[in-house]
């Protein structure tokens, strides 16, 4: 690894830290469903940047990009699973509040 | 590295109005930004294949997939937004000064370590990497999408009988 590329990774990891506080924050504060799924989303971009990153200064793009690619295609899936179980609940208790999906019924 | 700088300061930049934008939609918007953003990193760091999924996937599909869930959802009525703004600010009041002061300790502790990782796999081709290095990885992924396809059927499944 050259000087070059350490300099790279050490301005990038300070940014992939930040934006791993901001989803996390996000995901504890808010108590709105959708708003939660926008945080994993932030949550996923830190991973993926980090991911990029790593690959270029060790100049193995091929895998990271692989890589990308594979976590990329499941993100799609959680999140389209996950706006569908909002859907439900929302039809189910009228909000999509995560307090009212406390208590258990039945 | 100026220009990479930038792109990360207007990466954050986004991510912060994400959080902090009081309109669900607008949030959404917000994400398809920060996710454009992290485009064009990726073309930076030589990964155009990886950026255009990026770009398609997540600014694209993501996005009118947030839109679709908002749009199934009550819209918050005017007089409720502008306090649930008030509420917002203070809530969230106290993310950026974490953000600064997690931002110069880090830049900080990070300047004088030694940092080295290992080369693992030396392949030039994306395609070969993925159909021969990675097949574990593609099982589970198309595992992963069966079970996500099951999971929406299902899910929209009891709808339609009602």
């Amino acid at each position: 690894m050259s000087t070059a590329n350490v300099e790279i990774l050490k301005l990038f990891i300070p940014f992939v830290i930040l934006l791993l506080i901001i989803g996390f924050y996000y995901i504890l504060a808010t108590r709105n469903l959708v708003r939660i799924l926008l945080g994993v989303e932030i949550i996923t971009k830190a991973a993926l940047l980090s991911i990029i990153v790593v690959g270029y200064v060790t100049d193995n793009m091929p895998l990271a990009q692989s890589l990308a690619i594979i976590m990329i295609i499941i993100e799609v899936f959680v999140i389209a699973v996950a706006a569908g179980i909002i859907i439900q609940i929302y039809k189910v208790t009228g909000s999509v509040d995560a307090r009212n999906i406390r208590n258990l019924r039945g | 590295m100026n220009l990479i700088l930038a792109m990360l300061i207007i990466l954050i930049i986004a991510a912060l109005m994400v959080v902090f934008s009081s309109r669900l939609l607008l949030a959404a918007i917000s994400l398809a930004a920060t996710s454009i953003m992290l485009t064009l990193l990726m073309f930076k760091l030589n990964s155009p294949i990886a950026a255009v999924f990026e770009l398609s996937i997540c600014a694209g599909l993501i996005t009118v997939i947030f839109i679709t869930t908002i749009s199934f959802v009550k819209p918050v009525a005017q007089e409720d937004l502008i306090e649930t703004r008030n509420k917002r600010i203070k809530k969230y009041a106290a993310l950026p000064i974490i953000l600064i002061i997690v931002g110069v300790v880090i830049s900080y502790v990070i300047k004088p370590l030694v940092l080295a990782l290992p080369a693992i796999v030396q392949e030039k081709n994306v395609a070969n990497v993925l159909w021969n290095l990675r097949q574990v990885d593609l099982l589970g992924q198309a595992i992963i999408l069966l079970v996500g396809v099951f999971g929406i059927v299902v899910l929209f499944k009891e709808g339609q009988k009602k």
